[in-house]
């Protein structure tokens, strides 16, 4: 036993220092540009740096469209298919696994062509057309985690029983969905919003391909021309996924672990 | 599964007697009608634009002419280089993961390592794309810390020894940063589902350690093993910011060719650039097809 926790630390040991050996690397290195001192010099130039804010408030927005786009989709179709289509659950779960099979850069270049100038659906004519198509490739992106972090949510609620007490009350369809599944099922949903955001914040090649001014292309720009903001802009990147992935572990204790009739 | 068996029934207790089902079947499929032409709109058809477009020529007529000029040196060894670079990092993320894996849930570690390693690989599993390649340079470019710290603690400049962060072996290391978490936070679950019962069970039938690895828990492990490797493989496969960030275009992987074609032509024929795209998803889809197999054979011992 003595031998099997040797070798479980020492395997730790060495996991933890490939991990962390980049991380203090990084911040060493975004803290050199003062010639001879350490300095968060670095931070100042790129937190003042007026595309910083106007990228990285760009995305933001782009996310918060994408979340909610996302949720639109999601929540409508998931619960449906718990109520009254449970045989076509393969079907829409094969294709929510899609993104992951399909490259980003496949799904932007397929955009590219279908949605151009000269097509029946010209997203691609307008800035603002553009922006939504943004913000639909980064629902697609996010649909395999948003669907899997709402359809467990659902699993842990009775949901024939509650809709079918909201229709005794005489609740429609659309009060049932945004007052009695959508709140039952909030944790769930922010779990799936706050994953979207990490992974939607920096993305590059989307962003890139369709020329919109966001945060993905604004720090590949910054890594081509400069020496050390990149190295703060990893280590501020790395603390936004850190606090996304925060916000869920807490979010998770709050949300309850089993429903109580089993579905 | 047993979903369908059970709500069935009372999908039917719940509807209204035969003359109305027909009258209910439109309502039935509305309530799912935005979903799918979503996913049709924005995911299955224009991938199924690409994948018509690789096997037609300009005046729109059947060939496979696109298919077979893959098979040209330069983009053949964009696909080469990409599979080999996917390959080694799934393959060695997928050892060193289950590694990890095996030291938190089995090696008699404190609580608190298992929680703190599982929340750092939650994090360092989406911690990609262009952030990861700044990192990477700041560790092990030329003047990255280590570089430096090799260099002047014990002389040894490990470029002049021929590493290269802008290499193979460069980007795979790279890659490993999130290929590793991924598999951890994949694989911890399954070596959960090990029962202990079985592990005593070997013991009473005089089983040695090695044995009880060898017969019992390889076996076991290898279904979701060999599919998360699958997983990491197309991870790495369709993954270009970070090697975009790290390399620019001096590392001719298969994304990047496809990058540099969708933003000018390069290969001088939109079709080439389809059949491009085709390859992409081909290996993809043919690791994930694996994948979803072994997924299927392998949960079958964790319920």
């Amino acid at each position: 036993m003595k031998g099997t926790r040797f070798w479980a630390w020492l395997t730790f040991g060495i996991g933890a220092a490939y991990f962390f050996i980049p991380l203090i690397a990084t911040i060493e290195f975004s803290l050199r540009m003062r010639r001879g001192a350490y300095s968060f010099d670095a931070y100042r130039v790129v937190f003042g740096d007026e595309r910083f804010q106007a990228t990285f408030g760009y995305s933001v927005l782009v996310a918060a469209f994408t979340i909610v786009l996302g949720v639109l989709i999601v929540v409508p179709t998931a619960y449906w298919i718990r109520l009254r289509l449970p045989h076509i659950r393969p079907v829409v779960e094969f294709i929510t696994l899609l993104p992951l099979i399909i490259p980003a850069i496949v799904i932007v270049f397929g955009y590219i062509r279908m949605y151009g100038s000269s097509s029946p659906l010209p997203f691609l004519a307008t800035t603002r057309g553009t922006d939504l198509l943004l913000a639909i490739g980064y629902a697609t992106l996010a649909l395999p985690y948003m669907y899997r972090a709402v359809d467990t949510g659902l699993r842990t609620i009775d949901v024939r029983t509650l809709t079918e007490a909201a229709q005794i009350l005489g609740a429609g369809w659309a009060t049932i969905i945004t007052r009695v599944i959508l709140p039952n099922v909030l944790i769930a949903v922010l779990s799936g919003a706050f994953l979207t955001f990490a992974i939607v914040i920096g993305e590059f090649t989307m962003a890139s391909l369709l020329n919109r001014p966001a945060f993905g292309p604004y720090l590949q720009n910054i890594g081509a021309n400069r020496a050390y903001e990149p190295a703060a802009l990893a280590i501020i990147a790395f603390f936004i996924t850190w606090g996304c992935m925060a916000v869920i572990q807490i979010l998770s204790r709050y949300a309850p672990k089993s429903a109580s009739r089993p579905n | 599964m047993t979903d369908a068996a059970i709500s069935d029934p009372a999908a039917g207790r719940s509807a209204p007697p035969a003359g109305a089902r027909s009258l209910n079947l439109p309502t039935q499929w509305l309530g799912v009608a935005p979903f799918f032409l979503f996913a049709l709109m924005f995911l299955i058809l224009p991938t199924a634009y690409l994948v018509l477009g690789a096997f037609q020529n300009d005046q729109g007529e059947f060939t496979l002419a696109n298919i077979y000029a893959l098979s040209q040196p330069s983009i053949l060894a964009a696909y080469w280089i990409s599979i080999r670079i996917s390959l080694a990092s799934a393959l060695l993320g997928a050892f060193t993961g289950l590694a990890i894996a095996v030291a938190i849930v089995r090696g008699g570690l404190p609580n608190w390592v298992r929680s703190a390693t599982m929340t750092f690989s939650g994090v360092a599993s989406n911690f990609a794309g262009v952030p990861l390649a700044f990192a990477f340079l700041a560790t092990l470019g030329r003047l990255g810390l280590v570089t430096v710290l090799m260099n002047t603690l014990f002389g040894v400049n490990i470029y002049a020894y021929g590493f290269n962060i802008l290499s193979f072996w460069g980007l795979t290391l790279t890659y490993l940063y999130f290929q590793i978490p991924l598999m951890v936070v994949i694989i911890t679950p399954a070596i959960d589902g090990l029962k202990k019962e079985w592990g005593e069970a070997a013991a009473t039938l005089g089983a040695t350690t090695w044995q009880y690895w060898r017969m019992v828990v390889i076996p076991v492990l290898w279904p979701s093993f060999l599919g998360t490797v699958i997983l990491l493989f197309a991870n790495a496969f369709g993954a270009i910011a970070t090697a975009y960030a790290l390399t620019g275009s001096s590392l001719n992987i298969v994304p990047i060719l496809l990058y540099a074609q969708i933003r000018g032509d390069v290969l001088h024929n939109p079709h080439l650039g389809y059949a491009l795209a085709f390859g992409m998803i081909f290996i993809t889809g043919l690791a994930n097809i694996f994948y979803i197999w072994f997924r299927t054979r392998s949960e079958r011992w964790l319920k």
